[in-house]
Parts: structure tokens; C-alpha cells; sequence
């Protein structure tokens, strides 16, 4: 709890004809020796020394800084108490407009309503500082090894890559050998520049070097039984042959790789009736054998039959299901309640999506392969590359079009529309072609693409012992791959201190997979050693602080253990949440959650917004003086968002109250009865878009608000408040000039209902 | 010996390489030429598959910034001389004077007082920009700059009394120690004028993707509404002109990645604007890799849009301000020639380096990717390496600093 404030206001960015010393004297007035003084300064940039030597000579233990938007230039004020800003500028001052809507023309003194907004935040702010306090962080002894599971191309390269940082590894491979779907590849397509030529995986050389390495322990034919514990203490129970085995990690990178599809997905294109028909994994296989080969091969990348088949195939089982509900519907008996929760059971996600889904790796491949049966051939073999769109983006093109040059490999767009045998081997029907007429080719062999199933998408790979269950949330959202929506960090799986890299994320070429095996070593790495500090990771990147359970009022509902969208808390048998901080990512959901409001962290808490709210001077007369709406808003976009809009100068109705949230989710209930009960008539809930396509940083955050929004309206109906006076609304981050009008109409909303019936009581 | 790390380039790929290696605890110089971080993705509206905005990843890597003590940031710098040797650099550094002071004054009125212009660089000459400028409403820095020579007389009246700017500011330059460094210097915009078949940037609607994005963006020169930049005028049949000098031995011998999935993109912008809009992509190969298929199936049932396999031999200046095609249909074999009130021209990525020169000790193919560097501790990541998509040069930077880290830890 700060005691002792120096508040500071920057005169070089307030303006608006806003009365600051008016500001300063009515904070201090209301404070008392809560405030240790309050300055105006002429440039508060040049003041940083200044204020520094009032930290030291009168022992300020918060800095409040009034000006400009927290977002603007914050790194110039680092100082070793609590340090806060007041947002005069942005979302105050240009954002203003008059009452009655009319635009504000800043003059010598500002109208009174802008006044009493600057005011109104500057209490809020001293009540923010008086209830927060400067955290300590919950730092662990962290175990400096790292868990790879899965012994592949990508599991290889992060094992080594992590024993470069000076850690120990820990590496569990399913199979009786190192070395994954790679074993099966005769030669890579191009690893590095000039990204021209295949090349040599020199597998065994990788293989020899993890086998050789003393700080790599590999457990072959295992497989995880569990992982429970958190980031820097995890403790992995691994399955093996001799029976289960223990080992402390600190995190894991999870390289499990893919299967191969299964071939009924391509079965009406001959694969497992017809012996002339195989998998490029298949040929991969005898290509790695030395058999006998070929001597003609359609390569065919052109799936439509199985596509349309399997459309076909999915509709009449959907009818035959919908005829066979509707008999059953009447003799069905209701499902047995009150029984123990059942076993987790994995849902199958593999579907013939995944074999679409590894087009570029199935064209880059096509054409390795095709490369190496002409070598393997003396170039006595033709090799024929049948597609609809070549998939080779980016720097392999050059690859393409060395292959294009080949002697040996005939390529051509076309819509192969049957596979069938014919003469003394298969004949491919050809449409479409860009040899300007429809064609059969007569093969010998018919290769066909291989879908990447991804390992998540059939079986549980790591086996959490978490509260929330073994699996990854959300998989189906991502067809099975170990992925989230995030676009710019690619190696979110919202289980902390878990990095998914290969192609159990995406199917990836093996060069693409070194790069990620790379980048989910550092974060590993990183995740560990945050552990170690007591930090967060990615989004809130060291933060140290976390949240502080009071079981003493602990009803064990498990609202706060079923929610967070992490997994980070477990319980005990009574249901009792047990927190573990160091899978935490600090988004407060969990305090959002708790009806009994016993969770906090020290420098963000319920009771610490709910005083900012009641700072707030709530006018008795609703007509003369106008409403007030609090805003809650997510800090992450749509409290930028405000900000861009002040800066554009778009205006907003001057009876909003803005205060920052961590994150929707973590807005608590009682927060909207504290603006009720002040007076306010309504609430705003502005955060990120939620659904599958979610932008909200927390992944579930605004989601699991608006879950909560029904609750919320039921206990304002047994109040006897209507419930429209309380909204949640997304805003996308550059949304800045459409924010003020969704503002503005939940204003006038909020105007026609009239005042809070609560007002004045 | 240094264990900190240099990072040159502030685009998405070099932001990724600085801050997850100053998360490790590594003192971290961000390098970048431009007066604010960014790069690249900094100019468009929408990212693909999912269309969030760019700026909502920015913000978080700024913010991941701000808190960060290890990182320190130049703009408007540049690496000028290197020497040392692996693990032990002296880096020079030439910074131009920026002529605002740190946590500036809002100098919107001001700047729009002036009235000498420039083509803006960042809406890609679609619009023209003041003297003092911001080009961004999220830009971090949040500052503006202070271009003397776009001021005209009456403006540099105006400023000379302002004590707020630094107008004699001088330029400087600083010299770092640093143990490794990552070289993310990105990529451009393929330059259309060398385009000549393509109307080489002077057919009016005839405009690059990169300008598209512009159009299309809330803070661009039309606030997000595409239109014709002719006469302002909704286009009613657009088409798309698909590896415009990708794809080419005598312009890009490669393909640029993204170019198929950002017409995809633009198709989804203008279905979503302008659902009446007739549009064409005329294209070699639909490229849309991995679980970007979906983006493409989503497209090809938009009724509007169609798609041509061909390409196109020409652009040219039609009646009215529209643009005349002439491509071919591969598939049928016919020569068409199409009125468009519109063309996009899908210009692929230029690394950078392909036209500029660094005083580092990386080789660079003769496209002007860089094919190597990590001997001296030198380790290139993003589209400097080859083109790549956002995810991936987050992957790539994310790679780059676990080997720059590598390369320092322990010192």
C-alpha cells in the first residue's frame, strides 16, 4: 500500500484550458498525508531528476504522473517505487466534447464537465496507488532441463539446440529408433541457401550427435504418462519399457511430429485396392530400400476424386444418422445423472482437411522424390507431376524450377479425373491440361500426396495431470494442431512452459522445422528461467506479480480452477484451488471468477477498482447534470484503441469514466453492483472480439465475460435494475474511429432509460 | 567480450529477435532507419487468414518493450562501421536528428498548420504528408519527426519560434559493444516502374498490393474506403494481376509467399465493402500453403470472385481511367483483353539488401538474400532470409535469437 504520493502533473500535455493547480489542491484537500505533495511542472520529460530526488528526500514510495496517455514515453520513468499514470491528454482532454454534443474549442478555462472529468481521474488515480503495492514475485527453484518428446527431425534439432544453451535434455521418442519420418526420406528437399538443390538429411550425423551428447538422456520406445507440476518444477512420468520413470524438467517442447492419414481417405483413388497406387511416404519408404523401381510414375497432387467422394460419402451418412435419430428419438432413456465424471476421452480429429492441409509439403516433396528416382534410375525412368496449383511458395521456387529443368520430369496442370488400371499398368485420366488437349497417361505407378496427421489430433501426447484435463484445450479449433490463433507468437498452446514445434503444429518442410525446433528451444528456455524469477511470459513478459489466494473464504466452488484459460490452477480433493504462478499469465480471469471475491494480486484487485469507482462525483440531478457511464476497458486493445481515437481527435460523451482492465475476463461482478450502488447508470465492457476467430490476448477472456454477462443480468433483475444498463462490446485495435460512436450509442441508450433507480440512495 | 546483442531492422522479424532475447535477459540495440518500429507490417490493415489488425501484435511487442529495461531502441539510425570480431563487436551507429524531444507535446494542430508537402513514403505516394509528421496513430515511438526539408518558408517561420523542437539538432553517432547480431532488414515493395508491361506505375488504378493495403486501412488516405485513386469513385470490376515480377528471371527469381494469400485477403476486403464489385485474379499457381487453404476455399465461393490461370502480358491506360488487360487464358488457350476500373498489381518482396548495402560481414545471393553470416556470430532472420509470411518471421526471428543468445551466453 503506497502511503506516501508525489503527485505530478505535466503541464506540457494537459491543456484544454483544464485548471491543474485546481486538480492538485482538490487532490490534496482529499487525500491528506496520504499525498506527500503535488508539483506543476512546465515539461514533465526534463523532470525525471527532479522527481527522483523527491523519492529519495521525502521518501515518495508511489509517483503519480498526470499527463499524457501510460503509453506514451513510460520508459523514461522507471524509478524504483510505484509509478502510475493519470491519462489527461488521450482519453480526457481530446477526447472531449461539450455536453450537448457540440464540438469543444479549447479556450483559457475549461467548461466544467471537462473539469470534472480531469478531476474525477485524478482521484481515481491516487485511489488506484493507495490500494496497490509493489509486488513480490513468486520465484521458484527451477530444474535447468528441458523435455522434448518426440525424437524426430524437429525433436533432434531442439534436443541439440538446447544442450547449445547449457541444458540438460530429456528426450522421449515413441519408436525403438531415433530419427521419425525422416528414416523414411531418401533426401531432403533444400535445407539452406541457395535453396536450389536438394540435399543429404545426413539423419544419422544428427542422430549420433543427440546420442553422443552427455547432457541428452533418450528414453526410446516411451512415451509421456504424465507431466504434472508447473513450468521449472514439472515432474514427467514417462512410460517406458522397464516400467514408469521420473524426471524433474523445467518445460517442454512437444516435437511428436505426425502420422500418416489414413489411406480410406484416398481409397477412391485406388490406395489399398490397387497395389499401382501408393502414398508418397510409401514411395519414400521404397525409394530408402533400394527396390526395383519404376519406370514410369504419375505423381499426383490433384486429389478432387477423393475430395468429392468423401463429400459424397459424409452426406448419406449424415442422412442415414438424422433417419436413424428420429426412430431411436422416442425409445431413447435419459442419460444417468449424478454418476462420477467420466474418463477423459479423445475425440478423433484426423480428417481428409490434414491431407489439403500439407499441400506445400506434398508439392516440395513431389518433387524430391521425383528428382530421386530419375538419380536412382540413371535417368531411365519418367516421372510425371500432376497438379491443380504447384505449392512451392517462397524461396523453394528456385527448387521448382531446377526440377522444371530436369530431364526426367514432365509436370502439368490437370484435373486427374480417374485413376484405373489399364494396358500393363494404371491409366490417369487428364483434364484440363496445359497441353491444350485431354490426355490418359499410361503409368506404372500412381504416388499419391500423404496427409499430416498431426499427432494431438489422435492421441494424448503429454497427459497433463492439470484440473482442467490431459489435452491441450481447444484442438478442434485448429483441426488438431497444436496452435492458437495467435498470428504474431506462433507458439502459444496455452498450457505455459509447453511449446509445440514441427509438424505437430503444421506441417512444415525440414527446413521450416529446424527453424521452429530453434525458436521453441528459446522459448523454453526462457519460460524456465522466467520461472526462476518469478516472472510472466509472453503476453505479460515480466510481470512479477500473481495471484494471492485468502482460502480462508474459500467456498471451493472451482468457478476460478474451471476458467482460467491457461490451466494454472489445480485443487485439492475438497476443491480448494491450488495455484501454480508459475503457469499463470497474469490476465486476473481467476478473480473475475470468484463470487467471493478472495483472490488478488498486489498491484491489481478488486477492492482497488472497486474504490477507483467510487471515487468517481456521481451528479444527484440525472437531468441537469447527465448520466455516468463507467467503462471498463481491456487494456490490451481497446484501451489503445481510446487513445488513437483522443489522438485523431474523435470525441466521446464527456459522462464516460474510463478505467483500465488486465483483461475482460478478469472483470469481477461486484465491480458492476460498486457502480450501481455509487450511482452510475451504466456499464460499458468494452474488450477484444471473442469466438473462434478471437483476438482477446487471453485467448478466452472476453469470452468467458460474456458467459458471465447472464449471471450478471439476473442479479440486476432481482435488484430491480434493468439489465441493458450493463453491455459488453468488441473493439478490434483499429477500430479508434468507430469506438466513439459505439460509445456514444450506449450513451444515449443508457439516457432513454433514465437514471439508475439506485441514484442518490 | 559483450553479451549484448544487436538487432538490425525493426520490422516485425528484428522486434521478435530483440525482445525474446532481452526476455532472456540480454541487453538488447534495436537499429532501425526509419523514426519508428514496425516495418513492414506497420502499413497494413489486415493480416490474413484470420483479418486482425497489425497493429494489435505491435502493441503487444511495444508493450513487451516498454516494460523492458534491456531493450534500447534508435531510430532513425543506421550501422555505419563495424569491427571486432565474433563475440566482440564495436558497432558504429549514425543516428539523423529526429528535431522533437523525447515525450513530445501533441503537435497535431501544429502539424497541420503547415502547408509544405511531401509524398508520403508510408501511404506509398498515396497521399501527402506535412513536414512534422507521425505516421501512424499507434507509432512507437510516440513521436513525431521533424523533416526540415519538406518545410516550406512560411512553415519554417512558423516553427522558429516553437522552443518545444530541436530544429538545429545535429546529427550523431554512437558506437556499441555487442557479442552477435541478427540483420532482420526485410524486405520492399518490388519497384513497378521497373514493370514496364505492366504499365510500370503510370497507368491511373493500375495500383500495387502494398497500396491496396493502404487504401484499405483506417488510417490511410481514403480512411479504409477502397476506391478508385483517380476520382474516389468504388471500382466496379477489379483485377488482380498475380506475381507481378515474381516469378520472373528478369525481375524476382522466386516466389514472394504472400502475394497469393494478400489477394485472397483483398478479395475478402472488397466482398466485405463492396459486395457488388466484380472480381478477377488472373494467377500461375493459387498459393495458399497449409491451413491457408481454408482462406482460399472461403474466396473461391464468394460468388463475385473469379479466377483466371494465366498470366498477363499487359496493362494498359484505358478510356475513362479504367485499365485495359491483355492475358492469357492457359487452360483454354485464348487471348483475352478485359476493361478493369481497377488493377492490382500483386508486386512481390525485394529484400532490401538487394538494393542496399551493409557494413556487415554477410554475403548476399545475387537476389540479394542472405545466405550466411553465422561464422562471425552474425545470424539473419525474416525476409532478409527469404519471403516469408508474419508467422514465420516470427518463427525466424524467435530462431535467430536463440542463436544470437548462443553466441553470447556466458560472456
Amino acid at each position: 500500500m503506497a502511503d506516501k504520493i508525489g503527485v505530478y502533473f505535466d503541464l506540457a500535455n494537459i491543456g484544454g484550458g483544464v485548471d491543474v493547480q485546481n486538480l492538485a489542491d482538490e487532490a490534496a484537500k482529499k487525500w491528506g498525508d496520504l499525498i506527500c505533495l503535488t508539483k506543476l511542472l512546465p515539461n514533465l520529460a526534463e523532470s525525471v531528476d527532479e522527481i527522483s530526488r523527491d523519492i529519495a528526500e521525502q521518501g515518495l514510495d508511489g509517483v503519480l504522473l498526470c499527463g499524457s496517455s501510460p503509453r506514451v514515453d513510460p520508459e523514461r520513468y522507471r524509478f524504483p517505487v510505484m509509478v502510475d499514470f493519470v491519462n489527461l491528454r488521450e482519453q480526457c482532454v481530446l477526447s472531449y466534447k461539450n455536453p450537448d454534443g457540440s464540438a469543444f474549442i479549447p479556450g483559457d478555462q475549461a467548461p466544467a464537465a471537462l473539469q470534472g472529468l480531469a478531476l474525477d481521474y485524478v482521484q481515481m488515480g491516487v485511489a488506484k496507488m493507495q490500494k496497490g503495492s509493489l509486488p513480490d514475485s513468486a520465484a521458484i527453484t527451477a530444474t535447468p532441463r528441458i523435455l522434448v518428446i518426440g525424437g524426430g527431425w524437429t525433436g533432434l534439432t531442439a534436443a541439440l539446440e538446447a544442450s547449445s544453451m547449457d541444458y540438460d535434455v530429456v528426450l522421449v521418442e515413441k519408436d525403438r529408433e531415433l530419427g521419425g519420418a525422416v528414416r523414411t526420406m531418401p533426401e531432403a528437399s533444400p535445407l539452406g541457401p541457395l535453396w536450389e538443390d536438394k540435399c543429404p538429411t545426413n539423419l544419422q550425423d544428427k542422430i549420433d550427435a543427440v546420442q553422443k551428447n552427455s547432457r541428452i538422456t533418450v528414453y526410446l520406445e516411451s512415451q509421456m504418462a504424465k507431466l504434472e507440476g508447473q513450468p521449472g518444477e514439472y515432474i514427467a512420468h514417462i512410460a517406458t519399457k522397464s516400467g514408469e520413470k521420473e524426471e524433474k524438467i523445467g518445460t517442454v517442447i512437444l516435437a511428436t511430429g505426425w502420422v500418416p492419414l489414413d489411406q480410406k481417405y484416398l481409397a477412391p483413388m485406388g490406395l489399398g485396392s490397387n497395389p499401382k497406387v501408393v502414398t508418397a511416404a510409401e514411395f519414400g519408404k521404397m525409394l530408402v530400400k533400394g527396390e526395383a523401381l519404376p519406370k514410369r510414375v504419375a505423381f499426383v497432387l490433384d486429389t478432387t476424386i477423393a475430395k468429392d467422394a468423401i463429400a459424397k460419402q459424409a452426406e448419406e451418412e449424415a442422412k442415414a444418422k438424422e433417419a436413424a435419430e428420429a426412430e431411436q428419438a422416442s425409445a431413447e432413456a435419459p442419460a444417468a445423472e449424478g454418476e462420477e465424471a467420466p474418463a477423459y476421452v479423445k475425440a478423433d480429429l484426423e480428417s481428409f482437411k490434414h491431407l489439403e492441409y500439407s499441400n506445400a509439403v506434398n508439392s516440395v516433396g513431389m518433387l524430391r522424390l521425383a528428382n530421386t528416382l530419375c538419380e536412382k534410375t540413371g535417368d531411365a525412368s519418367q516421372s510425371y507431376i500432376l497438379y491443380k496449383n504447384m505449392t512451392v511458395p517462397g524461396i523453394l521456387e528456385r527448387f521448382y524450377k531446377k526440377m522444371q529443368d530436369r530431364l526426367g520430369v514432365m509436370m502439368t496442370k490437370a484435373d486427374v479425373t480417374a485413376i484405373k488400371d489399364g494396358g500393363n499398368g494404371v491409366v490417369v485420366e487428364c483434364k484440363n491440361t496445359l497441353l491444350g488437349h485431354d490426355f490418359d497417361l499410361e503409368v506404372d505407378l500412381v504416388v499419391l500426396p500423404t496427409g499430416l496427421v498431426p499427432t494431438t489430433a489422435k492421441e494424448v501426447t503429454v497427459q497433463f495431470a492439470y484440473r482442467q484435463g490431459p489435452e491441450f484445450p481447444d484442438l478442434e479449433l485448429f483441426d488438431g494442431y497444436a496452435d492458437s490463433n495467435y498470428i504474431c507468437f506462433p507458439y502459444e498452446t496455452r498450457r505455459t512452459g509447453v511449446y509445440a514445434a514441427g509438424c505437430v503444429r503444421q506441417p512444415l518442410t525440414l527446413d521450416a522445422c529446424e527453424v521452429d525446433a530453434r525458436g521453441a528451444v528459446l522459448k523454453a528456455v526462457q519460460c524456465l528461467e522466467a520461472a526462476g524469477r518469478g516472472v510472466a511470459v509472453h503476453p505479460r513478459a515480466l510481470d512479477n506479480s500473481y495471484p494471492i489466494f485468502n482460502f480462508v473464504r474459500c467456498t471451493q466452488c472451482k468457478r476460478c480452477t474451471e476458467e482460467c484459460p491457461f490451466g494454472a490452477l489445480d485443487d485439492d480433493e475438497k476443491g480448494t484451488p491450488k495455484p501454480n504462478p508459475a503457469r499463470c499469465r497474469r490476465c486476473g480471469t481467476c478473480f473475475g471468477a470468484c463470487p467471493e471475491r478472495v483472490i488478488s494480486f498486489a498491484n491489481y484487485n478488486i477492492d482497488q477498482i472497486g474504490s477507483m469507482i467510487r471515487q468517481v462525483q456521481v451528479p444527484a440531478d440525472f437531468k441537469k447534470d447527465g448520466p455516468r457511464v463507467l467503462i471498463l476497458a481491456c487494456e490490451n486493445d481497446a484501451y489503445p484503441a481510446l487513445d488513437m481515437a483522443g489522438m485523431r481527435r474523435r470525441s466521446w460523451s464527456p459522462y464516460c469514466r474510463v478505467i483500465p482492465v488486465r483483461c475482460l475476463g478478469s472483470v469481477n461482478a461486484i465491480w458492476i453492483s460498486d457502480a450501481m450502488s455509487k450511482g452510475f447508470d451504466g456499464v460499458m465492457l468494452l474488450g477484444c472480439k471473442y469466438g473462434d476467430d478471437y483476438q482477446c490476448h487471453f485467448i478466452k477472456g472476453s469470452e468467458i465475460c460474456n458467459r458471465r454477462m447472464q449471471n450478471i443480468a439476473e442479479t440486476l433483475n432481482r435488484l430491480g435494475v434493468q439489465p441493458e444498463r450493463v453491455e459488453q462490446l468488441e473493439v478490434a485495435i483499429d477500430e479508434y474511429d468507430k469506438v466513439p460512436d459505439m460509445i456514444d450509442g450506449f450513451v444515449r441508450r443508457i439516457v432513454a432509460l433514465g437514471p439508475n433507480p439506485f441514484k442518490g440512495m | 567480450m559483450s553479451n549484448a546483442i544487436l538487432v538490425v531492422g525493426g520490422g516485425f522479424s528484428g522486434l521478435t529477435a530483440a525482445i525474446e532475447a532481452a526476455e532472456l535477459g540480454h541487453d538488447v540495440y534495436i537499429v532501425e532507419k526509419s523514426p519508428w518500429l514496425g516495418g513492414r507490417v506497420a502499413q497494413l490493415n489486415k493480416y490474413f487468414p484470420k483479418l486482425c489488425p497489425p497493429s494489435c501484435g505491435l502493441e503487444i511487442q511495444f508493450q513487451r518493450i516498454r516494460k523492458n529495461p534491456r531493450i534500447h531502441v534508435l531510430t532513425m539510425a543506421e550501422v555505419v562501421g563495424l569491427s571486432g570480431q565474433k563475440g566482440d563487436y564495436n558497432v558504429r551507429v549514425a543516428i539523423k536528428p529526429r528535431k522533437t524531444p523525447p515525450h513530445n507535446v501533441d503537435f497535431t494542430f501544429l502539424a497541420s498548420s503547415l502547408d509544405g508537402t511531401t509524398p508520403s513514403e508510408f501511404d506509398l505516394g498515396l497521399s501527402e504528408r506535412k513536414g512534422l509528421y507521425k505516421a501512424m496513430p499507434f507509432a512507437y515511438p510516440a513521436r513525431y519527426v521533424l523533416d526540415t526539408d519538406t518545410l516550406s518558408k512560411a512553415d519554417m517561420a512558423r516553427l522558429a519560434a516553437n522552443e518545444k523542437l530541436n530544429m538545429d539538432e545535429e546529427p550523431r553517432e554512437v558506437s556499441l559493444q555487442v557479442g552477435a547480431i541478427v540483420v532482420a532488414t526485410g524486405w520492399k515493395p518490388y519497384d513497378v516502374t521497373n514493370l514496364s508491361n505492366l504499365g510500370a506505375g503510370s497507368v491511373k488504378n493500375c495500383v500495387s498490393n502494398m497500396q491496396l493495403e493502404r487504401l484499405a486501412s483506417p488510417f490511410g488516405p481514403t480512411q479504409g474506403n477502397i476506391v478508385r485513386p483517380s476520382d474516389g469513385r468504388i471500382p466496379h470490376n477489379v483485377a488482380f494481376v498475380q506475381c507481378a515480377g515474381s516469378r520472373d528471371q528478369n525481375h524476382l527469381n522466386f516466389c514472394s509467399y504472400i502475394c497469393c494469400m494478400a489477394t485472397l485477403k483483398h478479395c475478402l476486403y472488397l466482398a466485405e465493402q463492396h459486395p457488388q464489385t466484380e472480381v478477377t485474379v488472373f494467377y500461375i499457381d493459387l498459393r495458399a500453403p497449409g491451413r491457408y487453404v481454408k482462406v482460399l476455399e472461403k474466396v473461391q465461393a464468394l460468388p463475385n470472385v473469379h479466377f483466371i490461370k494465366g498470366k498477363v502480358a499487359n496493362v494498359e491506360q484505358g478510356k475513362d481511367n479504367t485499365c485495359v488487360i491483355q492475358a492469357e487464358d492457359a487452360i483454354r488457350g485464348e487471348k483475352l483483353t478485359l476493361n478493369y476500373d481497377m488493377v492490382v498489381l500483386a508486386t512481390g518482396m525485394q529484400p532490401s539488401l538487394a538494393t542496399e548495402k551493409l557494413p556487415l560481414p554477410v554475403p548476399v545471393d545475387s537476389d540479394g538474400f542472405i545466405t550466411g553470416g553465422e561464422e562471425a556470430g552474425i545470424y539473419a532472420c525474416g525476409c532478409a532470409l527469404m519471403p516469408l509470411d508474419v508467422t514465420r518471421s516470427a518463427q525466424s526471428g524467435t530462431a535467430a535469437a536463440l542463436k544470437a543468445v548462443q553466441t553470447v551466453k556466458g560472456r
